[in-house]
Formats: C-alpha cells, sequence, structure tokens
C-alpha cells in the first residue's frame, strides 16, 4: 500500500509542476498577446517629436571637401567627441571615434588611382556613421539594439545591446567602435546632458539626434562653418538638394548597395 | 544512468580532476575579464571578433559531424554503426556545449544574453544560429540518452523518439550552414563574401569530426573494454578521406575565382594570409603547414595501406585535424577583418588570458564529453 501512495504523491506532485508551469506560460502569452489583440503597439513605447524639433523624411549629409581645412575639420572632431563624451583612449587599436579623418585612398579603397591631383591624394576627408538607407548592422544586430528611425537615423540602444559585435563585422565603413575595457574614466570634462558608455557595448556617430529633437543641427555641421550640409534629401526644396542638382556628388562604396547617406563634394 | 559517472577507476578520476584544473583556470582568467573587459584579449576595432569566434565556427562543424553516423545507420540501415552513433552524438552535446560557452566569453555584456530571446529577430542570422544549435544541442541530449537508456533494459527505444532521429538529420548540416551565412552574407568582407563557404563548413566538417571519432574510438578501445570494432573505423576513414579531398578542392575553387577575376578587395585578404602584406603576417607559416598538411593527408588517406593500418590512419586523422583547425579555427576570421575596411593591417593574435579562457573552455567540453562517454561506455561494457 505505502509504495502505490508514494507513486500517487509523486504523479500529483508531478501533474502539479507541469500544470502550475503550463498555465504560467499560457498566462504570459496570453495576456501580452490579448493586450496586442485588443490595442495593437500600445506595449510598446510611443514617441512623438516635440515642437521644436527639425524632423524629416530622410536626414542625410552632404561634405564640401574644398572649404575644409585640417584645422577646422579638428575643431569638429574636438566638439562632436566632447559633446558625445567620446573618451580619448589613445591607443589607436581600441580608440573610439565618431568623426575622423581619413586619406582618400582609405575612405575612397579602389577609387584612387596614380594620377590624381596632389590636393585630393593628400587631403583628408572626413568619415562617419554613413546612415545607410540599407543598413547591414540593422540587418544583422540579433536584439535590435542598432535600428532605423523613420527618417532614416541609425539609432543604437546601449541599453539592450549585448557586445556581439555583429554589426562591426557588417559594417563595410568601419565606423563602429566597441568599449573594450571601462571607458567612463578617460573622459575628461564630461557633459551631463549626454549619457556615457558601459564597458562591453558598441557606440557610433548618432546624426547629433539629440539635438535634433532640440531644433538643433548637428554639431560637426555647425562648427563647419559651411563646409557641411544637413538636411531632408526627400524634401526638392531643401539647401542640400539644390547642391546635388548643381554638383557632383560621390558617396563610399555605393557599389555594396548599402545606399550610404553622407556625400561628398571633392 | 547518471550513477555510472560516479564510479570509475584512478585513471577516470585523473582525467576528471585534470580537465577540472583547467576549467578552474580558465574561469578565473574569465572572471577577470568580466572585470576588465575584452581589453585583455588581443581583439581591436579592426579585428572586431577573435580566437573565441572562431573555436565556435571551428566547434560547430564538430557538432555536426554526427550526422554522418546517424544518417548510414537509421537511412541506410548500415548496421554497423549502430554501436558507435551515441559517441556521435554525445560529441555532439559536448562541441554544441562549447559553441555557446565561446559565444558567452566572447559577449561584451554576458548578462545580457537573454535579449536575443526578449527581442527575437528573425533578420540577424545569429538569432537563427542560437534557434538551431539549441535546437541540435536539445535532439542529441535526448535521442542519445534515451536509446542508450533502451540499450540498458535491453528493451527497444520508445517509438517517439524515431522522428526525432529522422530529424536531426537535416537538422546537423543545418546547424553548420547557419553558422557560415554569419560570414558569407555581409558586404564588404570579401573572403567571406563567397556561395562556397557553406559548402565548404560542411566539408571540412564531415572531414575533421569524423576523424576525431576515429580517434576517440581508438582511445576507448585502448583504456576501456568498449571496442568499436574495425569496420566502423574504416567506413569513418572513407568518409573523412572523400571529405577531406573535396575540401581541397574547395579551396581550390575559391583561390582560382579570387585570383582569375583579380578583384582586389578579394585577393588582398589571401595575400595577408599566405605571403602577408607589408610585412605584416603572422599567419602565413600557419596557413602553410594548414594547407601543405591538408594536401599530404588527403594523399595519405587515398592509399588503402595507410587507412588500413590503425598508427598511419592516427597520424592521418591528427593531420585533418590539426589542419582544418588552422583552416576555420584560426586563418577564416581574422583573415576576413585583414584588411580592414580602410585597406589598412591591423594583425591579430590571441593574449595569454584569452587562450586561458579559451583552454577552459575546450577543457568543460571535454569535461562533458568524458563524462557522457564515462556514461556509455559502462553501460555497453556491462552489456558485454
Amino acid at each position: 500500500m505505502k509504495t502505490v501512495d508514494e507513486k500517487t504523491v509523486t504523479m500529483n506532485r508531478r501533474k502539479f509542476l507541469e500544470i502550475t508551469g503550463v498555465s504560467t506560460i499560457v498566462g504570459l502569452l496570453g495576456g501580452w498577446g490579448l493586450v496586442e489583440l485588443l490595442a495593437p503597439g500600445e506595449l510598446e513605447a510611443t514617441y512623438l517629436p516635440k515642437k521644436e524639433a527639425l524632423v524629416a523624411k530622410r536626414w542625410a549629409m552632404l561634405i564640401d571637401m574644398k572649404k575644409i581645412t585640417e584645422q577646422s575639420a579638428k575643431k569638429c572632431i574636438t566638439v562632436c567627441h566632447r559633446i558625445h563624451n567620446v573618451p580619448d583612449v589613445g591607443d589607436p587599436k581600441r580608440e573610439i571615434k565618431w568623426i575622423w579623418l581619413e586619406h582618400f585612398a582609405n575612405a575612397f579603397p579602389g577609387d584612387e588611382h596614380e594620377h590624381m591631383p596632389e590636393r585630393i591624394e593628400e587631403e583628408r576627408f572626413f568619415v562617419m556613421c554613413n546612415h545607410c538607407d540599407n543598413p547591414p548592422c540593422v540587418r544583422v544586430c540579433p536584439t535590435k539594439a542598432t535600428w532605423q528611425r523613420g527618417d532614416g537615423i541609425i539609432m543604437m540602444d546601449q541599453h539592450r545591446c549585448i557586445g556581439c559585435r555583429y554589426c562591426m563585422a557588417a559594417c563595410p565603413f568601419g565606423a563602429r567602435g566597441f568599449n573594450w575595457g571601462d571607458y567612463r574614466f578617460l573622459i575628461k570634462d564630461r557633459n551631463p546632458e549626454y549619457p556615457t558608455r558601459e564597458k562591453g557595448v558598441v557606440e557610433k556617430c548618432n546624426f547629433c539626434a539629440e539635438r535634433l529633437a532640440k531644433g538643433r543641427i548637428p554639431a560637426c555641421v555647425e562648427e563647419s562653418e559651411g563646409a557641411m550640409v544637413f538636411g531632408d534629401l526627400m524634401d526638392s526644396q531643401s539647401e542640400l538638394r539644390k547642391i546635388m542638382r548643381e554638383q557632383y556628388t560621390i558617396r563610399r562604396k555605393p557599389y555594396l548597395g548599402t545606399n550610404p547617406q553622407v556625400y561628398y563634394m571633392v | 544512468m547518471f550513477e555510472r559517472a560516479l564510479a570509475g577507476d584512478r585513471k577516470y578520476w585523473g582525467l576528471v580532476v585534470v580537465l577540472l584544473a583547467i576549467v578552474c583556470t580558465g574561469f578565473i582568467a574569465y572572471l577577470w575579464q568580466l572585470k576588465m573587459g575584452l581589453r585583455i584579449t588581443g581583439m581591436s576595432r579592426d579585428v572586431s571578433w577573435g580566437f573565441y569566434i572562431a573555436q565556435f565556427t571551428y566547434l560547430v562543424g564538430i557538432a555536426a559531424s554526427a550526422v554522418m553516423l546517424v544518417l548510414p545507420y537509421y537511412l541506410h540501415n548500415y548496421k554497423a554503426f549502430g554501436r558507435i552513433t551515441i559517441l556521435g552524438e554525445f560529441l555532439a552535446v559536448a562541441a554544441v556545449s562549447m559553441c555557446v560557452m565561446f559565444i558567452l566569453v566572447d559577449l561584451g555584456k554576458p548578462m545580457r544574453v537573454l535579449n536575443v530571446l526578449l527581442h527575437p529577430t528573425p533578420n540577424s542570422v545569429l538569432f537563427w544560429d542560437m534557434v538551431v544549435l539549441s535546437g541540435y544541442f536539445l535532439l542529441n541530449i535526448v535521442i542519445g540518452w534515451t536509446v542508450l537508456e533502451a540499450e540498458k533494459n535491453t528493451a527497444p527505444p520508445p517509438s517517439w523518439v524515431k522522428p526525432l532521429i529522422y530529424l536531426s538529420i537535416p537538422w546537423a548540416p543545418c546547424i553548420h550552414i547557419v553558422t557560415a551565412f554569419l560570414y558569407a552574407g555581409l558586404p564588404g568582407r570579401g573572403f567571406w563574401l563567397t556561395a562556397i563557404m557553406a559548402p565548404r563548413f560542411l566539408v571540412s566538417a564531415f572531414a575533421s569530426g569524423p576523424a576525431l571519432l576515429i580517434l576517440l574510438a581508438m582511445i576507448l578501445k585502448k583504456f576501456t573494454k568498449f571496442d568499436a570494432g574495425t569496420k566502423p573505423i574504416q567506413t569513418l576513414a572513407t568518409i573523412v578521406t572523400y571529405c577531406i579531398i573535396i575540401n581541397v578542392l574547395f579551396v581550390f575553387f575559391e583561390v582560382f575565382t579570387v585570383f582569375y577575376s583579380q578583384i582586389p578587395e578579394h585577393m588582398r585578404h589571401f595575400e595577408y594570409l599566405f605571403a602577408g602584406i607589408a610585412g605584416y603576417g603572422k599567419l602565413v607559416p600557419w596557413m602553410w603547414v594548414s594547407m601543405i598538411g591538408m594536401i599530404t593527408a588527403s594523399i595519405l588517406l587515398v592509399i588503402p595501406a595507410v587507412r588500413r593500418n590503425h598508427a598511419t590512419l592516427a597520424l592521418a586523422c591528427v593531420m585533418v585535424i590539426v589542419t582544418t583547425w588552422i583552416d576555420k579555427g584560426l586563418g577564416l576570421i581574422t583573415g576576413g577583418f585583414v584588411p580592414n575596411p580602410f585597406d589598412r593591417i591591423t594583425e591579430y593574435w590571441p593574449t595569454t588570458l584569452e587562450l586561458l579562457i579559451s583552454a577552459g573552455v575546450w577543457a568543460a567540453g571535454f569535461l562533458i564529453l568524458t563524462i557522457l562517454y564515462k556514461i556509455a561506455v559502462s553501460i555497453k561494457e556491462e552489456l558485454g
């Protein structure tokens, strides 16, 4: 009799665990599903830009290299890195940079040739995240920690990033940097208006999304004294489009099909 | 059945203790990495994946190769493999465990790994890799354990396990195909952007995995009463032979396309790996050892006398394992990142800490393998 009792008890216990387990899952999924069914999308946070925000259908940037000098470029870089709390790591192998300078042959590999004007050969070009319209980094991210906004800006959620660095392998422009260690203590004068990053996450240029939200153009554009133009690619009346109509512009590695949105006039 | 892992002779416990010691050393090194960040590795802005991801890639192949035992036995009724399918399945379990650990130690924020489940992203190949790897792990542990338990009770395996076995057959190549897709679909990485990546992954896996199984079977024969028998080892040797030859051929296909087309973005990576660029060429000797060794092993294995003699067969198997490991576990990942998107060279070499952590993961995998094999072998010994 005793053995039978024990068996019944274990069966009951097992059954009990099964039922609680299954009902928990059903409850969780069902609850979520019900909300999704009755009010689709309501569980996700909704976002509306403030009145003063700058808005566009598709943000893009134009850089007129003829108007940029090494000094003015340095100013743009310094301002960007200061306001975004980009640390000065010092070690080029593990540094973080949002905007920097590269020679033509490095920024546009394959497009250079031996008989180019010396000016272009020696000039250093601004490079940064291209905020591609068809971004491979967004395609590969396994957590949607990097995503594309409606206005085209490629954003990073440093609270969701798991640090797998798949986006860094996918980016054909080397635009992304990783916090290989705790870089916070390297930030000299910290801007309290912008968050710092922990070790173990990826970061890059965000087209100054935080400034656009407050009605200000990107800091590098502001600092460039007219050498950089930021505007709406979908607005045929924008200054950006006006210049594009008249001047020939090039982009980095357009043949890869990522549709980069930083245009250069050389 | 697990109690069989708790009773063993001194050699068994000696092995367990040695592996545990390596696991502990690796774990302490990992704690240091958790504190300091991934800067304790040799990885950089330009070579942002290194030794960990390369080991992961190699081990997915080892895991997939279990199908080389399961498929002939269950689909072609090839009875000789009946005794050793369990070795393949348990090797797959150990290999997938290592894969998962290598991914974990590579993450900058390992505590957030469940974000992959919390925010499932079907457009990411990494998401699918997680799905196929965890599925493959479950399939093999459930199938292996159930079939072994039935064998212990001298009863036929339960009927529900059959569909799982059939499912595990196409599932195995899938794990390696998806792993190849991690790399083969990235624009701007000329070295990886090739349709032959997945086929090459499969054949190198089906060469190295069975080669490892042959060695494991020989070790088991030496130290336990379990004899896999000559016939299955010879069949495995044939599989290794065909697959390593096809792998060499696939490398040649790749080299032809890259160098006859003369497209710099594809050629530069091969130049770096096999000749070095501007004095940078840390991997050059390794890559040549890998290629020459792979060709030598192919030639050796074609000779029937070499395959039949267990000593020379073991040597050829070691060559296959080492050369395919250099190819995938050393050259593949670094070669894809050098030169970088700016056509500049940043070299990569793993640090001591990185190697310690990797050794810890390998030891943990072999500990799992030792325990699972101990259970399987004990049961086979009892049955005689």
